[in-house]
């Protein structure tokens, strides 16, 4: 399943790297420990996080996430979507809470399975 | 956003206390947010107006144990409120309105990987409390003042 | 849902609170940033968490938090085991990730405990 669908069927809203919601998205990590995140997650996974902080960009640029959605309406910091746009790493701003949305996500992705 | 100065004194306080915060002691953090919780539950206060304190008092208490030296909490009890006063001796706020911003904070990485250090603390302090105050003086310390109407 | 199917779906063991798997659940709330726990968790939840220190236990205490589910196989240190007993806040570990049992809850009818957070 791509971004795009994601985004069209939960409403999200795209705040970097609009060209690129054609990535591909192969599971899911929900976490807002950035260590736990970068020992954990894998390539492919987006990344559900309330981390608005610039290092987010990092960490789902180095392990290869197909993007990331802020939860709890959080927008992320100047400098984070800066980093973002220039790294071309989708970020994607939702109104509801973790649970809610890897919820939701987890079913979109099961159906497709 | 200015509180008159409350003659305490004069209001028939149910509960009167002071509770002292250590800084730096993250293995005890909290303690004293439980007690006062309980006290509060004794008293035979509504479960919300229970709740909304004790997170205020929670959050107060790992500001002290994240930036201060020592604190501490003044909580009095009366007949319509339930007042706090977090007093701490530590670095101060040089400007609070920026950190009272969702999102600003100068914790360290160890406070952050307890899952602290958002930037929320304050902003969930003032928005659980119907009367907050704040004022600091660098190198001295931070005092804040909150009410929670309980009629 | 009894938290003894929650026990179930996510294969959790239960470390703290086997005497309270009759409790009913409807909602939770999934985070490691404790001030978003105390931002927006309510009473009668789940706490999905990856962080297994005393100040979670404190927390569950100050929200009224019904249980908490550790995330990632997280084992608490005795220290914190001790607490939540004193606390009476029951906790249950799973291996699956914050990802996996936040899905698997609510595939299964868990919904969260707030419906969104507008700014």
């Amino acid at each position: 399943m791509d971004i795009e669908t994601i985004v069209k069927k939960l409403n999200l809203k795209v705040r970097s790297a609009s060209d690129r919601l054609k990535n591909n998205v192969t599971g899911g990590y929900t976490g807002d420990l950035l260590s736990d995140v970068m020992a954990n997650s894998h390539e492919g996974d987006i990344w559900i996080t309330r981390q608005v902080h610039q290092n987010i960009v990092a960490i789902a640029t180095l392990k290869e996430h197909a993007g990331i959605i802020l939860v709890n309406s959080c927008e992320p910091a100047t400098d984070t979507l800066e980093k973002a746009v220039k790294e071309n790493v989708p970020i994607m701003v939702s109104n509801l809470p973790a649970f809610e949305l890897t919820g939701k996500i987890y079913n979109l992705l099961a159906e497709k399975k | 956003m200015k509180i008159k100065v409350c003659a305490t004194e004069t209001e028939n306080s149910l509960y009167k206390n002071s509770f002292y915060i250590e800084g730096g002691n993250f293995s005890d953090a909290g303690t004293v947010s439980t007690r006062i919780k309980s006290i509060l539950k004794n008293i035979g206060l509504p479960n919300d107006i229970v709740r909304k304190s004790a997170i205020i008092c929670y959050e107060s208490e790992i500001n002290i144990v994240s930036y201060a030296r020592r604190g501490k909490i003044n909580l009095t009890v009366t007949p319509k409120t339930v007042e706090i006063e977090v007093v701490d001796e530590g670095p101060g706020i040089p400007d609070i309105e920026l950190a009272m911003q969702q999102g600003y904070s100068t914790a360290n990485q160890q406070i952050r990987e307890m899952g602290f250090g958002a930037g929320m603390g304050l902003h969930n302090i003032k928005s659980y409390s119907d009367i907050f105050n704040i004022s600091s003086e660098v190198a001295k310390g931070t005092f804040l003042k909150m009410i929670i109407n309980t009629q | 849902m009894k938290l003894r199917e929650v026990k179930e779906i996510l294969k959790a063991d239960v470390i703290v609170g086997k005497e309270s798997l009759d409790m009913e659940v409807k909602t939770a709330f999934g985070a490691d940033l404790m001030s978003d726990v105390l931002a927006f968790a309510k009473a009668g939840s789940l706490l999905l968490t990856g962080l297994a220190t005393n100040q979670v236990i404190r927390i569950a205490n100050v929200l009224d938090i019904a249980a908490i589910i550790l995330v990632r196989g997280k084992k608490p240190l005795a220290e914190t085991i001790d607490l939540a007993k004193k606390l009476q806040i029951p906790i249950l570990t799973t291996k699956y990730i914050l990802f996996e049992t936040a899905g698997r809850l609510y595939a299964e009818g868990i919904v969260g405990c707030l419906e969104k957070v507008e700014n």
